[in-house]
């Protein structure tokens, strides 16, 4: 049976600011990554001091994620995400770490964050979301991929709802995109959108 | 929904360059993991590493074979992947409706010198489209990166893929290499065993890491000429949501992956042959395994983990360890659990011991890894 | 031995990016895990690795870490005990 899912909601995090679901949030908008997400975070109003344990790649996954999810009830929320760098932002540390011979400390704060996967590690943990997973990486955001993944995920019953999208961060170029798919929504859940929301 | 069917298949590792040769060694209870030479600042550790002359040999020849030239100096890990593949590619129809998967947590890392800060050298995507390219794929590869589940997970979405219409078939390929990046991150962890790993045993002391890579081809239609088709009767991901690194204590987000995929196979327990699991032999990770597999009532199964005989291949691992116990139930023969002497988690396990040779239908196969990643996959036999 | 305890409040607050914290919120015998700081198995590998760095002290036994991290009293004395940096 072919079901039409739609997108709830939906957010993005880049230099320009933050939209959240097409309207700007009033944000401190700043080229520095750090400045901005520590400021954003304080603009959330929420308590979660781990925060400040995360790498870039994390920080900024759970900053759209708390966006989308801050206020949802169903725990049974699927997440799909991708990017082009995985954690290479990350490797870059561990890397350095490892070049110095003289002073040879690698840090594990830093190494489990070489993995992109560990930020949706950060928004389950978060979001208390027990639930199917996985990441992807291309050099663009592949919408056929992820649109016929996540009707997959809902049409098996595997989750209620699914939250996808795009989370890259290297070097302090950042952008996330991500939306929530369910069952009701104001958008379609489809190639054209999805890749329009991408763009 | 329908059924998804694997085979061919194959693997390269330090036990041997095709899989005949890796699965000859296994069944003399041979171990690929040696004491090492120090690898960058790191002194003498336990690993199983692939000789790099040994690999170079074997892969020109395989490149004479496809009059392919040298000059795309290939990394290491490519020679890997290409070796792995090169068996299931060659009689291969690669159509525009074949997928190519690509399994892997760090790629070409150790060809980044920290000077690279666009990341171009140790690309996954860059890499992908090298791969795809040599063969022919006609799509663009899928790449998952999803740390030590990548290898089941691979399959799992090849096969949810193909029930989707998405593609018809599939060919997977994984492989991640000891590199310092990696050891010295685990060994930051403490998380490395000072001798041979020993999963589930009382005096078990960490994990070793290995290097392999290995391929394996899935269709929606059964493969032609096998007698016994493999398919994958039900499977799951499910995230313990509750540390980055460390295990749920309850084994939760595996308990649920496991539950999952047997009740999509609508199969249940009992009906579960034996079991290859994650089994890193770190204390925690062999503890959750045993709570996970006592709540799933399926503690008194024979189990195995395959880590003993060529380390924790973290991408490769679901992938080469899916691809020997299909080995196991085409033979039927049930592979020891290389390092296990005494019971070690606080829940008994039917820990293997010694080759049995038995009728055998049904593998689970399981892995878990970083950020509360678990997967869990049920492989059936059918005879035709 | 005062001086010292700063000095390894600033430390730990720093290299567990405890963002939120200062030193004057640090008391000398709170639980540093658990309740305490709140402070998990990453970050007592984090302390291990900063014990070797700052002060040349090599803890490999999980146990001799559990006793030593519990405290900054406990810390500081296993400190000024074993420190060769």
């Amino acid at each position: 049976m072919e079901r039409k899912y739609h997108i709830s909601k939906h957010c993005r995090i880049d230099h320009h600011g933050v939209l959240y679901n097409g309207q700007p949030l009033s944000a401190e908008i700043s080229t520095e990554f750090s400045i901005f997400s520590k400021a954003f975070y304080y603009s959330l109003g929420t308590t979660y001091p781990k925060f400040f344990k995360m790498d870039n790649l994390s920080k900024l996954a759970w900053l759209g994620a708390e966006l989308l999810l801050k206020e949802e009830l169903s725990k049974n929320i699927a997440i799909v995400l991708s990017n082009r760098s995985s954690s290479y932002d990350t490797d870059l540390k561990h890397v350095h770490a490892i070049s110095n011979t003289e002073q040879y400390y690698p840090s594990p704060a830093i190494f489990v964050y070489t993995l992109p996967n560990v930020c949706i590690g950060e928004i389950a943990i978060r979001h208390h979301l027990q639930t199917e997973n996985i990441f992807f990486v291309s050099e663009q955001f592949d919408s056929q991929l992820t649109v016929n993944y996540c009707n997959y995920l809902l049409n098996s019953n595997r989750a209620e709802k699914v939250l996808c999208g795009w989370v890259e961060y290297l070097e302090e170029n950042y952008k996330l995109v991500l939306y929530l798919v369910e069952k009701t929504g104001n958008l379609a859940h489809d190639l054209n959108v999805v890749r329009q929301l991408m763009l | 929904m329908r059924k998804v069917y694997i085979g061919p298949y194959n693997c390269i590792s330090p036990l041997g360059c095709t899989l005949e040769d890796t699965w000859s060694a296994v069944l003399e209870g041979k171990s690929g993991i040696t004491l090492q030479e120090p690898i960058g600042e790191i002194p003498n550790t336990y690993a199983a590493i692939i000789v790099r002359d040994e690999l170079d040999s074997y892969f020109t020849a395989q490149l004479q074979d496809i009059k392919l030239a040298e000059a795309f100096r290939f990394t290491k890990l490519e020679k890997l992947m290409i070796s792995a593949l090169l068996p299931i590619v060659r009689n291969l129809d690669i159509t525009t409706e074949t997928e190519l998967i690509i399994s892997t947590t760090k790629g070409n890392i150790a060809q980044c010198d920290g000077k690279d800060k666009d990341g171009v050298a140790a690309s996954l995507p860059a890499l992908a489209q090298r791969i795809a390219y040599l063969f022919g794929f006609k799509r663009s590869p899928i790449v998952i990166s999803n740390a030590c589940v990548s290898g089941l997970q691979a399959i799992s979405t090849a096969k949810r893929l193909i029930q989707m219409d998405y593609c018809k078939d599939a060919v997977i390929v994984a492989s991640d290499l000891v590199s310092e990046f990696v050891l010295s991150g685990f060994r930051s962890f403490q998380a490395l065993s000072d001798g041979i790993c020993r999963p589930y045993d009382e005096d078990r002391k960490g994990l070793n890491l290995g290097e392999a890579a290995a391929a394996l081809y899935i269709s929606k239609q059964p493969i032609p000429g096998q007698k016994q088709q493999f398919y994958v009767a039900g499977e799951a991901s499910i995230n313990d949501a509750n540390h980055i690194s460390g295990p749920s204590r309850t084994g939760e987000g595996l308990k649920c992956s496991i539950e999952r995929a047997l009740a999509e196979a609508a199969t249940l327990p009992e009906a579960v042959d034996f079991i290859c699991a994650h089994g890193t032999a770190t204390v925690y990770n062999d503890e959750m395994e045993a709570i996970a597999l006592h709540r799933t009532k399926l503690a008194d199964k024979p189990i195995n983990s395959l880590k003993g005989y060529f380390g924790h291949t973290l991408g490769t691992a679901g992938l080469i360890e899916t691809i020997l116990s299909l080995e196991c139930l085409r033979n039927n023969i049930l592979l020891p659990s290389f390092g296990y002497q005494k019971q070690g988690t606080s829940l008994p396990l039917a820990v293997i011991t010694e080759k049995i040779h038995k009728p055998l239908s049904r593998c689970l196969k399981t892995a878990s890894g970083f950020a509360g990643t678990n997967t869990a996959i049920l492989f059936e036999k059918e005879i035709l | 031995m005062e001086e010292l305890k700063s000095e390894l409040k600033a430390k730990i607050i720093e290299a567990l990016n405890l963002e939120e914290i200062a030193v004057e919120d640090i008391e000398n015998d709170a639980p540093l895990f658990g309740d305490g700081l709140g402070l998990d198995s990453i970050d007592a590998l984090e302390l291990t690795v900063l014990l070797d760095k700052d002060y040349g002290i090599k803890v490999t036994d999980p146990k001799v870490g559990k006793t030593i991290f519990q405290s900054i009293d406990t810390l500081a004395h296993y400190i000024s005990e074993n420190r060769t940096k």
